[in-house]
Order: structure tokens, then C-alpha cells, then sequence
């Protein structure tokens, strides 16, 4: 996944300023970041919700800045969402078997019920074993534990069957238990999957990242390593130096 | 529906019921009238069903639905002004019309969400109210009579017989339910149902929704302008009141009223709108004094409607 020269403003506010990036197959790459620096702006753009004004976004090798959002999911790019984005009326295997569903194809079936449909609940469950959430499936999704509720976040996005994963905030909200129980498992997935990881918790990124971009005022003003990083001079002026002050 | 002794499906069981026998129990009763008004009913359950399937359960509040009841209505009533009375070019007609123009209003509409689309579902719907008050031609606001009932040129069915008019109307009815029962199991109506609830995740596992619900919407106007074939016939009779507004705020009643998303809320609820209106209306001339105060204490305290109401706390349909 490589994003090129992005840019967007909204009115005169230059939220990416000619923004490049690349993440590499099976790394897990950080965009971190004050508040304000653009990171969401950025998920938009590489989602799809936003569309840039200009630079351009590849994936695989593809041009994909004109697509819709979900034409990239079907290309393998799938996201998760800073607030929490289930559906809260269905129950967890639901909501990740309409993933699994979304990944058959076209969903013009009008007449057999779905929710007996093996093909759908059989991945469904195992995905939900894999990401620890096996004894929930039950469970209507708003009845969830905040925690739970932002690993089936994260479960719904990996049943589309994505090569790439673009998670934004996965510790939103959570405390340090629930924190740590995320990084190990976002862990397990390193190496199954690319993962750009647009993250506040610097535990969790210096734990996670094998390359941190730093992000200000939309423009990445440094990329490296998390030892570079933390060594970078502009950098501790700019951002971490906030937090050590 | 796990529980089939749940109030809301014995409910179900005694309004279905009570459709089936009144042809025999009204004039037993002296009560022949009741025969007419319960055909009524059927007719607008129907158009709750079919609207129900799209604001219910694919949260479009669409407030043109009555369109769709005079386009079915119109194309049974122009052809048979024509002189056309064969069900095999009345019926075919009217379900195409229909098609056509939810599909071309729905093209249109879902662009847009929430106030706006409330708004030009309406607008779209009043233009063609409006078109049938200016047709000269077919009666304009006197509306259009139809000399006889569609016929099928076969001698053992024959809609001029009130008795088969009443239950194919009733055959109507338990087939749109059931297939409104099918559709919101499938695939297509998980994807509905989802989307209502969160249309941005749906788009991000990949599925683009505008296709999906623009099918729904022709669905819904297809099923919709059945209930005004259906209507036409059994009045004898078309005109454009029965596409005009305050027609689709009344379907729009009826659903929140039964239980929207709920599979036969909207024929409780037309059931009970169009009896407590009848039998209100019986008592004084001013029964919408008592009418409309009932109606918004339904809204504020029976959310979910009648079958809301039944089945709060256990499983959801």
C-alpha cells in the first residue's frame, strides 16, 4: 500500500499537505500524531470515504484513488472505526456473518434464510474462536463489554477477508487491561496481515509498529523505525516532547 | 418467533382468523356490512406490509407511499375506460407501471437521507396526485368508475363474485406477509436490515447499498400497487384521494401503530386504525377529537407499537 503526494482541504484548513506513505506487505506501519495532525482525514482518504483532491493511492500494484469504499474492501483493504461501528441489534455472529456474506458476492438472494446458512456461520465462528470472542456469539452486540465490543469491531473487518487492515484507534476508550489485551492480540495477526495502525497509545504503538510515520499538521514529518523515532530530534520537538515535558 | 404462544403471534392468529371467517360470521351476526369494511382493511394491511418492508425494515420513511395504490388503481381504472377488462393485460400493467416509476422515484429519492427523502418522496408522489386531478379525461378529482371487475376469463373464478373478491384479497394479504417473511431472513434482507442500522459498516465490509435499497423501494411499490389493483377492483371505483397525501401519512400510521420492523404489525395496524376510525365515526361526526389524541398517546407510549408492546423483553422477530 503506497499513498503519493496526498491532499485535502476542507474550505481554507489544509488538512493532508502533500501526505506520502508506504506500508509493507506484513508490517505493521503507525501513523501517529497530536490531536488535529490530519490522522483522520488520512483513514478517510485510504477508506475511501474522502476522496482527495490530489496525489494518488495504490494498492497491490492498482490505482485505487477513484474507487468507492466499497469497491477497495472487495480489493482486500478493510478498516475498523475509531468509534466503535457494530451493529448493535444484531447479535456478534450476525454481525460478522454479513462480513462473510459481503465476501460471497452479491447478496441479490431473496429466499433462503441466511441465518441457518452454514457457509455464513461456519466462518463466522471460527473467526469469532480466533479473535477470543467464541463464547459471545450469542450475544446481541450492544450487550457487549466495551472492550469486546471493539474486538468484534476489528472481527467484522478481518471476516471480509482483507490482506490489508487499516485500524483506526483500536484502544479508543479502552483501559490499561483491555489495552493490553488488544496489543497481544493484534500481535497474533502480525505477519497474517498488513496493518496500518493510526493510534494515541504510545505503549501500544512502540509495542506494535515496526515503522512509525509521524504526522503534523498533515505532512509525515519524519518516518522510521520506533528507535528512530524516539531519537528523532524534530519529533520530540513536535510531538513526544509534549508528553515527556 | 422462537415462541409460538407469544401475545403477539396469538394476536396474529385471531386477526388472520378473524379475516377468514367474517364472510360467514357478519351476516349470521346481521352484520353484513362488516364483510366490506374487512376487505377494506385487507386492502391497506397490505400497503402497510409492503411499506413496512421498506421503512421498517430498511429504514426508508418513505411519505409518498400511497402512490403506488392509485398507479395500481389508475391502471385498472384507464384500461378498463378503454374498454380493456382481461386481468392478463390489467394486472400485468398495473404491477409494471408501478415497477417502473418506484424504480424511477427511487432513483431519485435514495440520493438523498433522512428529512430530504422524506420530503421528495412526497413531492414526487403529489406530482403525480396532481397529474390525476388535471385528467380530464379519466374524472379528474371525481375519480374514474370501472363498469366491471377484471376478468379472467376463466368461468370458475370470477372476481364480480364478492365472495371470491373477499378471499383473494385475503390470499393477497397472507402471501405479501409471507413473503415479506422470506425477504427479511434472506441474504437481501440482512443486508436491508444492516443497513438501516448502520449503513457506513456496511459499506465497509463492501457491499454498496443504493442497489439494495432500490430494489427494496420496487418491491415495496410493486406490493403496494397489488393492494390498488386490489382496491380498484373491489370499489368499482378510482380517484386521486387514494394517492393523495394524507393516504401515505395514514400508511405511515398504520406501521408505527402495529409494530414497525415487525413482521404483522402493520396489519394489526391497520386493523385496528381503520376499526377504531369506523366505529368511532359511529358515534359522533367529531370522532377525530378522540381519534388523534389516541394516536399520539400510541406514539408516546407504545413505542414499537402493538406488537412492540406484546413481545417487550422477549425475542425480537
Amino acid at each position: 500500500m503506497e499513498a503519493r503526494g496526498l491532499q485535502k482541504s476542507f474550505g481554507g484548513l489544509t488538512a493532508t499537505d502533500n501526505l506520502s506513505l508506504e506500508a509493507t506487505r506484513g508490517e505493521i506501519h503507525a501513523v501517529i500524531g497530536p490531536n488535529g495532525a490530519g490522522k483522520t482525514t488520512f483513514v478517510h482518504l485510504l477508506s475511501g470515504l474522502l476522496k482527495p483532491d490530489g496525489g494518488e493511492i495504490l494498492f497491490e500494484g492498482r490505482d485505487i484513488t477513484r474507487l468507492s469504499a466499497p469497491a477497495r474492501v472487495n480489493q482486500g483493504l478493510a478498516r475498523s472505526f475509531q468509534i466503535t461501528s457494530i451493529f448493535r441489534d444484531f447479535t456478534v455472529l450476525e454481525n460478522v456473518m454479513l462480513s462473510v456474506q459481503a465476501g460471497q458476492g452479491h447478496s441479490f438472494r431473496f429466499w433462503k434464510p441466511a441465518a441457518k446458512d452454514e457457509s455464513l456461520r461456519t466462518p463466522a465462528r471460527e473467526l469469532l474462536e480466533k479473535v477470543g470472542l467464541g463464547e459471545r456469539t450469542d450475544v446481541v452486540a450492544g450487550n457487549l463489554a466495551h472492550g469486546e465490543q471493539r474486538q468484534l469491531e476489528i472481527a467484522i473487518s478481518l471476516a471480509t477477508n482483507p490482506s490489508f487492515l487499516l485500524l483506526d484507534e483500536p484502544m479508543a476508550g479502552m483501559g490499561p487491561e483491555e489495552s493490553q489485551g488488544m496489543i497481544d492480540f493484534l500481535k497474533a495477526l502480525k505477519g497474517d496481515y498488513t496493518m496500518l495502525l493510526i493510534e494515541h497509545d504510545m505503549d501500544a504503538v512502540f509495542a506494535l509498529a515496526d515503522r512509525i510515520t509521524v504526522l503534523v499538521y498533515g505532512k509525515a514529518i519524519a518516518t522510521g523505525t520506533p528507535e528512530e523515532i524516539r531519537n528523532d530530534a524534530t519529533v520530540r520537538a513536535a510531538y513526544l516532547g509534549e508528553e515527556t515535558a | 418467533m422462537a415462541d409460538l404462544k407469544s401475545p403477539a403471534n396469538i394476536l396474529t392468529v385471531i386477526v388472520i382468523g378473524l379475516f377468514a371467517v367474517v364472510p360467514f360470521l357478519a351476516p349470521a351476526l346481521g352484520e353484513p356490512f362488516y364483510v366490506l369494511v374487512f376487505a377494506r382493511i385487507m386492502i391497506w394491511a397490505i400497503a402497510a406490509v409492503s411499506l413496512n418492508l421498506i421503512m421498517g425494515y430498511g429504514g426508508m420513511i418513505s411519505f409518498g407511499h400511497a402512490v403506488y395504490l392509485g398507479i395500481g388503481g389508475y391502471a385498472i381504472g384507464i384500461l378498463s375506460f378503454h374498454g380493456i377488462n382481461s386481468a392478463w393485460i390489467q394486472w400485468p400493467a398495473a404491477i409494471g407501471a408501478c415497477a417502473v416509476i418506484s424504480l424511477i422515484f427511487g432513483a431519485i429519492s435514495l440520493r438523498t437521507r433522512g428529512v430530504y427523502f422524506i420530503m421528495i418522496t412526497l413531492a414526487l408522489a403529489q406530482m403525480l396526485f396532481f397529474l390525476s386531478v388535471s385528467a380530464e379525461r379519466y374524472g379528474s378529482d371525481d375519480g374514474l368508475n370501472i363498469l366491471s371487475r377484471s376478468d379472467f376469463g376463466v368461468s370458475f373464478f370470477s372476481l364480480e363474485d364478492n365472495t371470491t373478491m373477499y378471499y383473494t384479497i385475503f390470499a393477497f394479504l397472507l402471501a405479501s406477509v409471507f413473503i415479506s417473511w422470506k425477504l427479511v431472513h434472506s441474504r437481501f434482507g440482512v443486508v436491508m436490515r444492516a443497513t438501516k442500522s448502520n449503513e457506513t459498516r456496511v459499506e465497509a465490509v463492501g457491499v454498496s447499498t443504493y442497489r439494495y435499497r432500490l430494489t427494496a423501494f420496487v418491491i415495496a411499490g410493486v406490493m403496494c400497487g397489488i393492494a390498488g389493483l386490489l382496491q380498484a377492483n373491489f370499489e368499482r371505483f378510482v380517484s386521486p384521494d387514494m394517492m393523495n397525501w394524507p393516504r401515505s401519512g395514514e400508511l405511515i400510521f398504520m406501521v408505527v401503530l402495529g409494530g414497525m420492523s415487525t413482521l404483522f404489525g402493520p396489519v394489526t395496524g391497520a386493523f385496528v386504525f381503520l376499526m377504531l376510525s369506523e366505529i368511532l365515526s359511529t358515534w359522533t361526526i367529531h370522532w377525530h377529537i378522540i381519534f388523534g389524541p389516541f394516536l399520539v398517546l400510541v406514539v408516546i407510549f407504545a413505542r414499537g407499537g402493538i406488537h412492540g408492546l406484546l413481545t417487550r423483553g422477549s425475542d425480537r422477530e
